[in-house]
C-alpha cells in the first residue's frame, strides 16, 4: 500500500504567551485509504498538529511529505496551489461562504484550480452532492441550511478536486448523533470505497472506535498502543 | 475568474454599503467637475474680457523727468561751485512718440505683428448740458483700432466706419453716455485740460463689459483729437500692437522696449492681477478636490476595513481551499476599484449636469461686467482627470485594507 502522508520528526514551539513545547518529535504515516482518527485531549495538540499536516501553518521543525511530495520549505503560494489540488478541508464550524448557493461554495475550490470548464465543474459538483443527498437544496443559500446539512455541504466541497486526503477538524463536534453517524458513514466511504486518506481530529470515542487505526496523543507526543 | 466573482457577490450582499461608498467618490469627482469646469470658465472669461480691453502690446511715451540736470547748472558753470536745486518742479514734456512715423512703419513690416494702431489719448470732460464729467478720449484710426479690440462685435449702437463718415463724430462707452443721457445724434462738448473744447456728434455707443473703460472712453478720428489739442498730424503718445501668437507678448514687448527705449507692456504684465488670481483659481480647485477625494478615500478605506474584519472567516476558509495571498488582495482590491470606477463614472455626469445646471444660471446684473450666465467650460480632459483620479483614490485605499486581508493568518480563525 502506498504511503499518503508521512510526518518525520515534527517539533512544534508556541512563543507567544510563553514559550511552550506543544508537540514533539511526532513521527507516523497513513496509508492511502485509511480512515484515521487522531484523538487526545484537549490541548495534547492535535488540532496543532492537523494545522501542520495541512499546510497551513508553516511555523514548525522537521518535514512533512504528502503524496511522497516535501512540503516543508515550500513558499506560501506553491502551498496555497497545493491544498487546493490535493487536500480537503472539514471543519467544526462549516464555514461555508454565506453569500453563496450550496452549488457555487462546491464549486469555487474548482473554479480556482481552474482545470475544468464551468459546465464540467458545475456537473460534477451536483454529483458530489448527490452522492451526499444534498442535491436537492443545490440552489438554496448555504446559510439557509440546517447544521448537519451544512457540514455535507462542507464535505461535498472538500471532494470537489478530487483530493488524495481529506483533513477533518472536529467535524462532528457541532452535530447531533444521528448527524455524527451520517458523517462518519461518509467519511468510511470515501476512504474504503474511493480510497481517499481521511484524518481526523475529534472527541468522539465512538466515531473513533471503528476506525481503521487511531492516532492518539498525549502532551505532545503520540502515545504508543 | 473566480476572484472577481467572489468580490462580486461581496459587493451585491451589501448594496446599502457599496452604494454609500460609491457616493463618497461620486460627490468627490462631481464636486471636482464643477469646481474645475467653472473655475477654468471664469479664468476664461477673465482672460478674453482683458484681451477685449488690453492690446497684446501697448508702447507709450512713460512720465520720466530728469530731475538731474538744471539749468542752474548752466548758469553758474563759470564758477567754481558745487550747484545743488533743492526739490525741483518737473519741467514740461511732451508725452508723445517721437519719430512715429519711422517707427510705425517698421512696426508694420513685422511678420509677427498683425495690426497695428497709433493713437493718441487724452484727458477731458464731457460736457452736455450743465452736466461736466471726467474721461478720457482715444484718437484712432478706428479702422485698425477696431481690428484689434474686435470693436464691431461691441458696438451696442451704431458701426465703427461710422466714425469715418462723419465729420467730428464720436463713439462713446455706453456708461458714460448712460451718464449723460446721450443717443444717437446729440452733440457733446469735450474740453480738454489745455482749456480747448470742440463739439462732437454721438455716432455709435461701445460696451466693451468692463465698467472702468464703458464709463469713461470714447473714440474719435485722430484728426480730430490732434485738432482739439493743438498738435500737428504726427503727434501720437500710444502704439497698440497684435501679435500673431500673443504667448510670445512678453518676451516680444521687452524686444521693443529695448529697440525704441519707449515703455512697452504685453497684456500679461499689464494684467498680472487678473493672472495671479488665475493662479489662485487653479490651486483653490485641485486643493478642494482632492481634499474631497481624500475623504471619499478614507471612507473606502473604512469600509473595506469593516467589510474584511467581517469576512475573516470567509478569507481564512479561502486560503485553506488554496486560494493565494494574491487572490485574496485581488478579491478586496477590485471590490474598492470597482467602487472608485463606478462611483467616479456617477460623479462625472453628476458633475456634468451641475455643471450645465450652472451654466443655465443668469449672473447676477453688474454694471462693471458684461456677463448674462455663469461661465462654465466643458473639456473632455477634465472629465478624463477625474476619472483617472476617481479610480486611483480608491485603489490607494483599497491597498492597505486587501493586503492586511491576504496576511490573515487563517489557522488563528479556523481554530476558533
Amino acid at each position: 500500500m502506498s504511503v499518503a502522508l508521512k510526518v518525520e520528526n515534527v517539533n512544534k514551539y508556541f512563543h507567544e504567551p510563553e514559550e511552550f513545547h506543544v508537540l514533539s518529535d511526532i513521527s507516523f504515516s497513513v496509508n492511502k485509504g485509511e480512515f484515521v482518527p487522531v484523538i487526545g485531549k484537549s490541548g495534547c495538540g492535535k488540532s496543532t498538529l492537523l494545522y501542520l499536516l495541512s499546510t497551513l501553518d508553516t511555523d514548525y521543525k522537521g518535514k512533512i511529505f504528502i503524496n511522497d511530495q516535501l512540503l516543508t520549505g515550500e513558499s506560501q503560494n506553491n502551498l496555497a496551489r497545493f491544498r487546493n489540488e490535493n487536500i480537503g478541508f472539514v471543519f467544526q464550524f462549516h464555514f461555508l461562504l454565506p453569500e453563496f448557493t450550496v452549488l457555487e461554495n462546491v464549486m469555487l475550490p474548482a473554479l480556482k484550480l481552474g482545470k475544468l470548464s464551468r459546465k464540467e465543474i458545475e456537473e460534477q459538483a451536483i454529483d458530489k452532492l448527490r452522492q451526499l443527498q444534498m442535491d436537492a437544496f443545490a440552489h438554496k443559500l448555504s446559510s439557509r441550511l440546517s447544521g448537519g446539512q451544512q457540514q455535507r455541504v462542507a464535505i461535498a466541497r472538500a471532494l470537489i478536486n478530487d483530493p488524495t486526503i481529506i483533513m477533518a477538524d472536529e467535524p462532528t463536534g457541532n452535530l447531533d448523533s444521528i448527524n455524527t453517524g451520517i458523517v462518519f458513514d461518509i467519511f468510511k466511504n470515501l476512504a474504503h470505497e474511493k480510497g481517499i486518506t481521511i484524518l481526523t481530529v475529534t472527541h468522539d470515542l465512538d466515531f473513533a472506535k471503528s476506525a481503521d487505526r487511531v492516532i492518539e496523543m498525549a502532551d505532545g507526543r503520540i502515545k504508543d498502543s | 475568474m473566480v476572484d472577481t466573482l467572489i468580490a462580486k457577490r461581496h459587493l451585491m450582499a451589501n448594496k446599502k454599503q457599496t452604494l454609500v461608498a460609491m457616493l463618497g467618490v461620486t460627490f468627490g469627482i462631481a464636486m471636482f467637475i464643477l469646481m474645475i469646469s467653472f473655475m477654468i470658465g471664469v479664468n476664461q472669461f477673465m482672460e478674453n474680457t482683458m484681451l477685449s480691453s488690453t492690446p497684446d502690446i501697448h508702447i507709450y511715451n512713460d512720465i520720466k523727468t530728469d530731475y538731474s540736470v538744471s539749468i542752474a547748472g548752466d548758469y553758474f558753470k563759470d564758477k567754481n561751485l558745487l550747484v545743488s536745486v533743492r526739490h525741483p518742479k518737473p519741467k514740461q514734456v511732451n508725452l508723445n512718440i517721437k519719430n512715429a512715423s519711422g517707427i510705425l512703419n517698421n512696426l508694420r513690416q513685422d511678420p509677427t505683428i498683425t495690426r497695428v494702431s497709433p493713437f493718441l489719448s487724452t484727458q477731458v470732460f464731457y460736457n452736455y448740458g450743465p452736466v461736466q464729467i471726467n474721461g478720457y478720449i482715444n484718437g484712432v484710426n478706428i479702422i485698425d483700432e477696431s481690428k484689434i479690440f474686435d470693436l464691431r462685435s461691441k458696438m451696442t449702437i451704431g458701426q465703427p466706419e461710422d466714425l469715418l463718415n462723419t465729420d467730428k463724430g464720436i463713439i462713446m462707452g455706453r456708461g458714460l453716455a448712460n451718464k449723460l443721457n446721450l443717443g444717437i445724434g446729440d452733440m457733446v462738448t469735450l474740453t480738454t485740460p489745455a482749456g480747448t473744447s470742440m463739439s462732437f456728434r454721438v455716432v455709435g455707443i461701445f460696451a466693451i463689459g468692463i465698467g472702468t473703460i464703458d464709463d469713461t472712453r470714447s473714440y474719435i478720428n485722430l484728426a480730430n483729437v490732434q485738432q482739439l489739442m493743438g498738435k500737428d498730424r504726427s503727434y501720437i503718445t500710444d502704439i497698440n500692437i497684435k501679435l500673431v501668437d500673443n504667448k510670445l507678448a512678453p518676451s516680444k514687448a521687452g524686444e521693443l522696449y529695448k529697440k525704441y527705449n519707449y515703455k512697452s507692456d504685453d497684456w500679461q504684465t499689464a494684467n498680472s492681477s487678473v493672472m495671479a488670481s488665475n493662479i489662485v483659481r487653479d490651486v483653490l480647485t485641485y486643493v478642494v478636490s482632492i481634499t474631497l477625494l481624500t475623504v471619499a478615500g478614507f471612507g473606502i478605506y473604512n469600509i473595506m476595513n469593516m467589510t474584511i474584519k467581517n469576512k475573516m472567516k470567509d478569507i481564512a476558509i479561502l486560503k485553506a481551499q488554496g486560494f493565494s495571498g494574491h487572490d485574496i488582495v485581488r478579491i478586496f482590491l477590485s471590490q474598492s476599484l470597482f467602487i472608485g470606477f463606478f462611483g467616479a463614472l456617477m460623479g462625472e455626469v453628476l458633475g456634468f449636469l451641475l455643471s450645465y445646471a450652472l451654466s443655465r444660471v443668469p449672473f447676477p446684473h453688474n454694471d462693471f461686467i458684461s456677463l448674462k450666465y455663469f461661465p462654465v467650460i466643458f473639456n473632455p480632459a477634465h472629465y478624463l482627470f477625474g476619472l483617472v483620479f476617481g479610480v486611483v483614490t480608491p485603489f490607494i485605499a483599497g491597498l492597505m485594507p486587501s493586503i492586511r486581508a491576504s496576511r490573515i493568518d487563517p489557522v488563528v480563525i479556523l481554530r476558533g
